[in-house]
């Protein structure tokens, strides 16, 4: 009798939008002085993954405590897969996963204890916990570490082991925040396609970032937050349309000309210049021929160049010009406005 | 039903997972069942030598008091243990997922009385050493062996809520300390109450720590001969004292103890 309908259901699936596995409307939730969230919606499809960026303290680790029932908001809804995160919270657990910011495993017990632990604790039955845990230790490449304290483990190593607890139950709803903060380029290309497949299948993913490519490469949707509320919201390339245009991006030979770089680069930019070191980037018209023109105006100024090129805005520049700061590359983290002020007094 | 049902088992599988962490870190268990062994012998031979008891002898008498220090300093490592776990985040783990929401705090308490039975077995070993014996049977050994168990049960819930509390282990020790070490030594744990001035008398008779401590000398048999009767209420039915106790400290701080788990703040 079942069967018949679940073809006809899926077929309605498609006509009909598709339904929000993750919504909320207007978060918020404050420490004291401070506002982490400032009247927060959002909205995930199911079988989308939203990516949620921000820079530091912009509330992204807050936003997901509270749709994974960790955190009451002082104000606001949201449901997860359907519940009602305060009215019906343990709906809510049973249908997530969560690889939380600091990976929560326990140093003890070894990793195959760790994830046997979760899955019995999500009630998977005995046997099928311990082919459930010794399957994605193998998935995530811990293998060979399984039977060892968990103390014994590298960051990266923990890291994929508390992802591997986010995934212990199959749950339909995913919440990864900065899942790949720590790992290293082969684990997280591994993590991302663990991502996509898991996504393909279904499932709905909200993960936090603060690397632009990973947004780029695997967010349906990204909404951009500052001091708790939305800045932007949009596909990668809709963002990057925001704002517009090419960039032409300078490194110097010598810290010495970088005041006649700037002072060049400033009669051609049409946007704010971005400063990094040796290196600079200014958002211009015209395309090739502006190049050429700013090249033989730095040629005058005798300024040395060591490369030069145009390139389409990236995530980062979106990041930069929607929050004031660097997204972060490597771990670090540049504040630009004190460099905006010196290239005002310049010009 | 079904909710009882896996309560249960998830108390069960976090009570393992103390379990396994006890034999990961044995230092932290040698160093739990040595301090008991120093007690006694510190007591019994500095203490032992200058204090007189008339009728008996001070090192039978000394042993249940022991127990009863101890057991209630050993509240502590339930303190520490939930605290680190907040502190590491594990707690936030456990929040996230469908299990029950008393079954870490239970599973603790419950797991410690682990800690508990082997201190009390090395006590006893220690006691028997220095010379205490049981001189009432069997049975009623048992049954002094039992609420001591249950009040260290008890003690374990007050400190299970201070764990939560509290922002790291080293808090729960320090907090410990200020709280249980009064409590443990204005009592009849190392002298007898009546010798005490009377502020401190008064505390000590209604002391449940002194209750335990009574009615375990009772079940033992280690109340010396011609000690006149005691005057307080508690001390007159200590068993009963300390049961009501016990009822009470649970009925009070596992409800607390279960809601602060709901509401901890989360790791940032
Ligand atoms: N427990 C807390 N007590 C006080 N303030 C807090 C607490 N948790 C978060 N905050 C504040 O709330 C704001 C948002 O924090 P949140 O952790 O959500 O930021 P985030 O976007 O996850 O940052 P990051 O990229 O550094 O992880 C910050 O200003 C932070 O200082
Ligand atoms: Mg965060």
């Amino acid at each position: 009798m079942e069967a018949p309908r679940i073809g006809l259901l899926r077929l309605q699936k498609w006509k009909t939008p598709m339904k929000p596995m993750i919504e909320a409307r207007s978060l918020s939730k404050r420490y004291g002085e401070v506002i982490a969230l400032d009247g927060l919606d959002l909205s995930v499809p199911e079988g989308t993954i939203l990516g949620l960026l921000g820079p530091n303290g912009a509330g992204k680790t807050t936003a997901v405590s509270i749709l994974t029932t960790l955190l009451v908001p002082d104000s606001g809804t949201a449901t997860v897969a359907g519940a009602d995160i305060l009215a019906s919270p343990r709906e809510v657990r049973k249908n997530i996963g969560l690889s939380g910011q600091y990976a929560a495993v326990d140093e003890h017990l070894t990793g195959f204890e760790n994830l046997d632990m979760i899955a019995r604790l999500y009630h998977l039955g005995r046997q099928r916990s311990k082919s459930r845990a010794r399957e994605l230790l193998e998935r995530f490449d811990l293998a060979d570490a399984a039977d060892r304290p968990v103390k014994t483990y590298s960051g990266g190593m923990r890291r994929r082991l508390d992802l591997a607890g986010a995934l212990v139950a199959e749950a339909p709803v995913l919440f990864l925040d900065e899942p790949t903060t720590g790992l290293d380029p082969r684990s997280r290309t591994e993590l991302w396609s663990i991502v996509r497949e898991l996504v393909n299948q279904g499932r709905t993913c909200l993960l936090t970032t603060q690397y632009m490519e990973e947004a780029d490469q695997l967010a349906d949707d990204i909404l951009v937050i500052d001091h708790g509320h939305e800045i932007a919201h949009g596909t990668a390339d809709e963002l990057k349309m925001m704002v517009g245009g090419e960039r032409i991006a300078l490194s110097l030979q010598s810290d010495a000309s970088m005041d006649d770089a700037r002072a060049v680069l400033i009669r051609y930019s049409v946007g704010e210049l971005h400063v990094q070191g040796r290196s600079v980037t200014a958002p211009i018209s015209g395309g090739a021929a502006t190049l050429t023109e700013v090249l033989r105006a730095l040629d005058s100024e005798g300024v040395k160049l060591r490369d030069v090129g145009l390139r389409r805005p990236t995530l980062d520049d979106v990041f930069l010009s929607l929050t004031g700061r660097v997204a972060r590359t490597d771990d670090e983290e540049t504040d630009i406005s004190e460099q905006g002020v010196a290239l005002e007094e310049a010009s | 039903m079904d909710n009882i049902k896996f309560a249960l088992a998830d108390g069960v599988v976090i009570a393992k997972r103390n379990v396994i962490k006890i034999k990961r870190v044995p230092e932290l268990l040698v160093s739990v069942l040595i301090s008991p062994i120093i007690f006694v012998l510190l007591f019994a031979y500095v203490f032992g030598s200058s204090i007189e008891i008339q009728g008996g002898s001070y090192r039978e008498f000394l042993i249940s008091g022991i127990f009863a220090m101890n057991l209630t300093f050993s509240a502590t490592l339930t303190g520490a243990g939930l605290a680190e776990d907040m502190q590491k985040g594990i707690i936030d783990r456990f929040r996230s997922l469908p299990m029950s929401r008393s079954a870490v705090v239970f599973g603790r308490t419950g797991s410690d009385v682990i800690y508990n039975v082997l201190s009390l077995i090395i006590m006893s070993i220690t006691g028997f050493v220095v010379g205490w014996r049981i001189h009432n049977g069997l049975g009623k050994a048992i049954l002094g062996f039992g609420l001591l168990l249950l009040f260290a049960y008890a003690m374990s819930w007050i400190m299970a809520y201070v764990g939560l509390l509290v922002p790291s282990p080293e808090v729960v020790s320090n907090a410990s300390f200020m709280v249980i070490f009064p409590l443990s030594f204005i009592a009849n744990t190392f002298v007898p109450a009546e010798n005490l001035p009377t502020p401190l008398r008064v505390f000590a008779e209604w002391n449940p720590v002194s209750s335990v401590t009574q009615a375990s000398r009772e079940f033992f048999g280690n109340i010396p001969i011609g000690t006149p009767d005691p005057t307080a209420w508690p001390l007159q039915n200590p068993a009963v004292y300390t049961v009501i106790w016990v009822a009470i400290i649970i009925a009070i701080f596992a409800p607390l103890a279960v809601r602060r788990y709901k509401l901890a703040p989360t790791k940032s």
